[in-house]
């Protein structure tokens, strides 16, 4: 592996992972799902307050890895407030930048979520940062109750 | 016995000395141990989950290939024959390695996986009724696990579980008390991978068999760290791998009491497996090879093979003795970690050290000890339901072969201390 470690467990990260944020179920009719990597056991339900199209609560609460719990925590700040269609557009810029280091899109703000840019060089952790994100796009879509990377 | 030669990898040294494992020359024997993970050496500590090979093991598999390969038990051409003689060859080490009494006791197979999916399978047809009973313990792998939840499931028959202690070993007291009327087969782990306990066997069988009921042993952890002796253990089925034994992947074992493999229906159907085929009736081929359907893999039969010879030639007693004093070393340097906490301190225990650090997720250890170029395993070890008995989602687990060193464990152990400070 030549991925520096400190870009991968940056402070914010492991702020986020000791002290998660919003990290709470919403009761009905808030809609939820559940991202699980059978791989390592990280296991979340993600949930989603969706009000005219904008995603009033975001909040979550499982069992992960550092860089899985991070990544949801960091998720709900991020999310909170927006459009369901922002919201979207975020997810994916954040998938392409975990998956390849790259910003793509100078429209979207990933904010605080570049602290996942070194994550690219550990790929063998891409889906424990990806997790939260696949359950809420889940949630968000009804599509599917759970949600899994294998 | 002073002029005796020394295995290869055993220091000869004085008479008076015991004999030590020359680690340094087997290491030399494995290609791939010395390679860099990024600037930093491979310390590889996963052999639990498999273990690298020795020159030997590769050499036999390329030159068998090269020079002796072809389809077996077929061909009247001499190629075909030595082909054959290579994989019954094979068949008679594997006889000898676990001193089965018959070469027709010995089934080639993919894997400990497949062993035990055959006998879940045939046995099940053969033996278990709706209400019957099936007895394992709390500490197995799902391989051990989850063919007998299919197999009872498609019985009707229950699933009994035998408890383990707060140090992760069998309560033999309450194994007993499962034993009923209605068990019709015990199939428990010789040693645990995810926690390295030694189960006692000899006992479990023998209790057992105190109410007729037959065994299987799940020999997958145990056959590369201690002497296996079928007949003296007296299981009715052990099953393990070539692969967790310097050997390849792809091939493994079944061993079986003669009686029962030949009451038992055939598992998987196909050529090589038959007598005589008609459109309304195919009569069975004799054991082994009524369980042998299909064209085996020759080869790997062939490099388990090679990997036995080698390991026999390096010595069971030596690498047994070598591996308890590394096990009581790493077991010793991580005790001297702070917030580190083993999970299984079984009395009789494989050179395998499960735990958990501080509060820290095994995947984020995992990581950081990858970056030290050491490979560890993390995650619930495919045993969720022992992960759960013992209150955490997976652990780190460094598992032991014999050529790994007290410089590895060394390695380890400072990898730990970095992974504190990174994840503090």
């Amino acid at each position: 592996m030549s991925g520096n470690l400190r870009d991968l467990y940056r402070d914010v990260v492991l702020d986020h992972s000791k002290h998660p944020r919003h990290f709470r179920a919403l009761s009905e009719p808030a809609r939820k799902a559940e991202g699980y990597n059978p791989l390592c056991g990280d296991q979340l339900t993600v949930y989603v307050d969706l009000s005219d199209d904008v995603l009033a609560a975001v909040a979550f609460q499982g069992v992960g890895c550092a860089l899985c719990l991070a990544s949801a925590s960091l998720m709900t700040e991020r999310l909170r407030g927006r459009r369901r269609g922002e919201a979207a557009e975020v997810a994916e810029a954040f998938r392409v930048l975990v998956t390849t280091g790259l910003q793509a899109s100078s429209a979207v703000d990933l904010g605080e979520l570049t602290v996942f840019t070194g994550a690219h060089e550990f790929p063998s952790r891409i889906k424990c940062v990806l997790l939260a994100w696949q359950a809420l796009l889940a949630a968000l879509d009804g599509s599917a109750a759970s949600v899994s990377t294998e | 016995m002073d002029s005796a030669p020394s295995p290869p990898g055993v220091a000869a040294g004085d008479a008076s000395a015991p004999r030590r494992l020359d680690v340094e020359r087997l290491r030399a024997e494995f290609p791939i141990l010395r390679q860099r993970v990024g600037e930093k050496p491979l310390v590889y500590l996963d052999n639990a989950s498999t273990t690298q090979k020795p020159r030997a093991v590769i050499d036999a598999i390329a030159r068998f290939y090269s020079d002796d390969y072809a389809n077996i038990h077929r061909g009247v051409y001499a190629l075909s024959e030595r082909a054959t003689q290579a994989y019954e060859e094979a068949r008679a080490k594997v006889r000898r390695f676990i001193n089965a009494g018959d070469d027709r006791e010995i089934i080639l197979v993919r894997g400990t996986t497949e062993a035990i999916n055959l006998v879940a399978h045939s046995f099940g047809r053969l033996r278990v009724e709706p209400g019957d009973e099936i007895v394992i313990s709390a500490m197995e792998h799902h391989s051990n696990l989850v063919p007998w939840q299919i197999a009872c499931a498609e019985r009707g028959a229950v699933l009994r579980v035998a408890p383990v202690n707060d140090d992760g070993e069998l309560r033999l007291d309450m194994y007993e008390r499962l034993l009923t009327p209605r068990t019709r087969l015990v199939a428990i782990a010789h040693v645990s991978n995810a926690l390295g306990t030694i189960n006692p066997v000899r006992e479990i069988v023998a209790r057992a068999h105190g109410a007729n009921i037959p065994v299987l042993l799940d020999g997958a952890q145990a056959v590369a760290h201690l002497r296996v002796d079928v007949q003296a253990i007296d299981c009715d089925f052990y099953a393990f791998s070539g692969h967790k034994l310097y050997g390849p992947s792809g091939i493994g074992v079944l061993y079986g009491k003669a009686a029962l493999l030949d009451a038992m229906p055939p598992y998987q159907s196909g050529g090589d497996m038959i007598r005589t085929v008609a459109f309304d009736k195919t009569s069975y081929n004799r054991i082994p090879y009524k369980f042998e359907a299909g064209t085996p893999h020759i080869a790997g039969a062939v490099g388990l093979g090679a990997a036995i010879d080698y390991f026999q030639s390096v010595g069971i007693e030596y690498i047994a003795a070598y591996e308890q004093e590394l096990l009581a070393y790493a077991t010793a340097r991580l005790s001297e970690i702070p917030r580190l906490r083993r999970i299984g301190s079984a009395r009789q225990k494989a050179c395998v050290l499960s735990f958990v650090l501080d509060n820290i997720h095994p995947h984020d250890v995992a990581t950081v000890l990858d970056n030290e170029g050491v490979a560890v395993r993390a995650g619930h070890h495919c045993a969720q339901p022992l992960m759960e008995r013992f209150g955490v989602a997976g652990t780190v687990r460094a598992s032991m072969a014999l050529y790994n060193t007290r410089e590895v464990i060394d390695v380890l152990a400072r990898g730990l201390r970095r992974a504190l400070e990174v994840l503090r």
